[in-house]
């Protein structure tokens, strides 16, 4: 083995915003249903950024995305005592906000199904044998510092924005609210297989847009 | 050796990361594919840069509950907690 093959290897790849452990969620849930205000406070904190995002993806207007979460607590609240814990509290939750969301305002979804089917990365960049022609320019090093540095967290916002719905529901609820693989294809249901390609697309199209905002440093 | 299937390129590979990112290839497709990167410089910067990619999405600001959202979901909250009552 290369050396070099080894500190990309190392780059962990659990993010540091982890998910909120589903114990806690049960404790909570448990004083919800025995009508304690504060733990339904405590779980809306908890979840509210995972389901507005999430709203948002499925309805244009933030307005409406709103009223799709709080549509969704109403909906938590009349069917807490139905909840039999089969899945987790969050995967419970945030499939009622996908239903709500879908009858709700459904956004003309802009995409076709699984999403375009093009390349991960440009065609005319490797050659007729399939080698990198165009390799990646470099850019990983540079980027925890703009990051601070440079709202390149805008760029990836934007970057995320432009992405087909359905990818960017799956990027969003994986790599941003730390959900696992099995745990979005339950939110969305979808297939194992759909859920991967949705990623694979998604994923690839940010790794575009970053290494166009920052490679050639 | 003759049962060997040809070595992956580089296309192929970019198209192959994520099912090797999420454990889905099988092992002999992913003992091709960690064959390729051993000798790809190219294809381990890119790699490299799909980790970075999850990674700085992960990083992006969370949507933060302002307080009058959860005035509202608390206000929603005692209104059911009322009709609960009275039925």
């Amino acid at each position: 083995m290369r050396v070099g093959l080894i500190p990309a290897l190392a780059v962990p790849l659990r993010k540091r915003r982890e998910a909120p452990p589903p114990d806690e969620d049960g404790e909570l849930v448990a004083r919800l249903r025995a009508g304690d205000e504060q733990a339904f406070v405590q779980l809306v904190s908890r979840h509210h950024a995972a389901m507005a995002r999430l709203a948002g993806s499925f309805v244009s207007s933030p307005a409406v995305a709103e009223e799709v979460v709080q549509d969704t607590w109403l909906g938590v609240l009349r069917g807490i005592d139905g909840f039999a814990g089969r899945s987790s509290f969050r995967t419970w939750l945030l499939r009622i906000l996908v239903n709500r969301a879908r009858s709700t305002g459904v956004r003309e979804h802009r995409s076709v199904a699984v999403g375009d089917a093009g390349p991960a990365v440009d065609r005319a960049r490797f050659d007729a044998s399939g080698a990198w022609m165009s390799p990646p320019q470099h850019w990983v090093e540079d980027s925890e510092d703009r990051m601070l540095a440079e709202g390149l967290a805008d760029q990836i916002h934007a970057a995320l924005g432009a992405l087909p719905d359905r990818q960017r529901e799956v990027v969003v609820l994986r790599d941003v609210d730390g959900l696992s693989g099995r745990e979005v294809c339950d939110v969305l249901e979808i297939s194992e297989a759909n859920q991967r390609v949705l990623l694979h697309r998604g994923r690839s199209h940010l790794r575009q847009a970053l290494e166009s905002e920052l490679g050639g440093l | 050796m003759f049962w060997q299937r040809k070595e992956l390129v580089c296309q192929e590979m970019v198209e192959l990361i994520t099912d090797y990112l999420e454990g889905a290839l099988s092992r002999s497709q992913r003992r091709r594919f960690e064959a390729h990167l051993a000798g790809c410089e190219n294809c381990t910067e890119y790699l490299h840069q799909m980790r970075a990619t999850i990674r700085l999405t992960g990083s992006i600001d969370a949507e933060d509950l302002t307080p009058a959202m959860r005035e509202e979901l608390t206000e929603l909250y005692r209104r059911w907690r009322a009709e609960e009552d009275e039925e």
